[in-house]
């Protein structure tokens, strides 16, 4: 077993962190807006999972760092260049079921990431996966049943599901692709070697696409940039606007 | 002198859940543990769900109860490892939610029966409630809606 880098460890975690934070934060634009009562509060219900889960990797991740931040400053202090989310949790809602399918093809990955990071190297790791992955698994269950519930519903909801994937699939590469600090993590038992989280979320990704009557687009493309920070989309610094304003204003203000 | 701790765990079970006040911190399994450090008292709690609002105001409440008793130094230790698991709920706490209306978590996935008029002819309307920890069912034959606690 190899010396974790800890600069490695603190990018790693803050991976973990802000692909919770910023989907999170998502996942709540939606809080009173939702189509019906139940999705309303099964989505306030989701995000607040995922903001729980941030406060986790993002406070381990700025014990790592040892700067004397906290998970708030990693949070709402930092700007666009130094999130390291993927790049499909920051992309805008759209309508409710391209925010399912968003959803969806996020919690297949996250699913099998934690599941497999219950037996990290690292203990407060594998205790933060074990937290985390029980309320997974309600995510993807229910996100699974929602689009296929749409995909396969009416001809309107149909085509709505078919368009969210076309435009949201070429997000899903990124997930799987590894760099250095995976490599890193991979190598020290930390987290597993991505490409192998694969086969089991392909597996469950296209049974549910497949009930949904949901056809995958063709081609391998993957657009990358968000996890090692070189490339955001837009989207993110105007979602940082809303999320980041108060302590922006008012640094340090607490109640 | 300083309390037991066997008394300190009674205090405690009178100390009720914010969100659902008929059961205790205690009974619902989320106090791992009570010891002395010293002078200070240190209670290991874990939270239900990772985001779950009411575990700043649990930690509050059960730090307002012991300084009640007049224990002066209490430290409150958050502790998510090995995580909650509904099996910790105590069996007087099973039995107090279902005479509230919340029909207890089961390893089955859904709830037994009804708790209003003990049908088992219930169906899932959403997998989340109005707290973390909940889902809404509701019962096909008096037809009234209500909480299940989620399994997990």
């Amino acid at each position: 077993m190899t010396q974790v880098d800890q600069g490695q460890l603190f990018e790693f975690l803050c991976r973990m962190g802000d692909n919770t934070l910023v989907l999170g934060h998502r996942v709540s634009e939606w809080c009173g807006h939702a189509p019906v009562l139940e999705e309303d509060i099964a989505l306030a219900n989701t995000a607040l999972d995922l903001i729980g889960q941030t406060q986790m990797w993002l406070g381990l991740a700025a014990e790592v760092e040892g700067k004397g931040r906290s998970a708030d400053d990693l949070a709402m202090r930092r700007d666009v260049w130094d999130f390291r989310n993927v790049l499909l949790v920051e992309q805008p809602n759209g309508d409710f079921g391209q925010t399912m399918m968003r959803q969806f093809l996020f919690d297949a990955w996250h699913l099998e990431m934690l599941k497999a990071l219950t037996g990290s190297s690292n203990e407060q790791v594998a205790a933060i996966a074990a937290k985390a992955v029980k309320e997974v698994m309600y995510h993807v269950e229910r996100s699974g049943d929602t689009v296929i519930g749409l995909g396969d519903g009416t001809s309107e909801s149909h085509k709505r599901m078919q368009k969210a994937l076309d435009l949201l699939w070429p997000y899903v590469g990124e997930m799987f692709v590894a760099d250095a600090v995976d490599a890193a993590m991979a190598e020290a038992g930390v987290a597993p070697d991505l490409a192998e989280l694969r086969t089991a979320c392909d597996a469950r990704v296209g049974a549910v696409l497949a009930e949904a009557t949901l056809a995958i687009p063709e081609g391998g493309f993957a657009h990358k940039g968000g996890k090692t920070g070189v490339q955001h989309s837009e989207h993110l610094g105007h979602l940082l606007t809303q999320m980041q304003w108060l302590q922006r204003a008012y640094p340090g203000a607490t109640w | 002198m300083k309390p037991a701790a066997e008394e300190i765990w009674t205090w405690l079970d009178e100390v009720p859940d914010p969100e659902i006040p008929v059961i205790s911190v205690v009974d619902l399994g989320i106090v791992r543990g009570v010891a002395w450090e010293g002078d200070t008292l240190e209670v290991a709690v874990t939270p239900t769900y990772s985001g779950c609002p009411a575990t700043s105001v649990i930690a509050m409440d059960i730090e307002t109860a012991l300084r009640d008793r007049g224990i002066g130094a209490v430290r409150i230790k958050t502790q998510i490892s090995p995580p909650w698991t509904t099996d910790w709920l105590s069996d007087k706490g099973r039995e107090k939610l279902m005479d509230y209306g919340i029909a207890p978590p089961r390893a089955a996935g859904g709830p037994e029966c009804c708790p209003r008029c003990k049908s088992t002819d219930v169906k899932r309307i959403s997998q989340f409630g109005s707290t973390p920890c909940k889902a809404q069912w509701r019962c096909s034959d008096c037809l009234e809606p209500f909480d299940y606690f989620k399994c997990i």
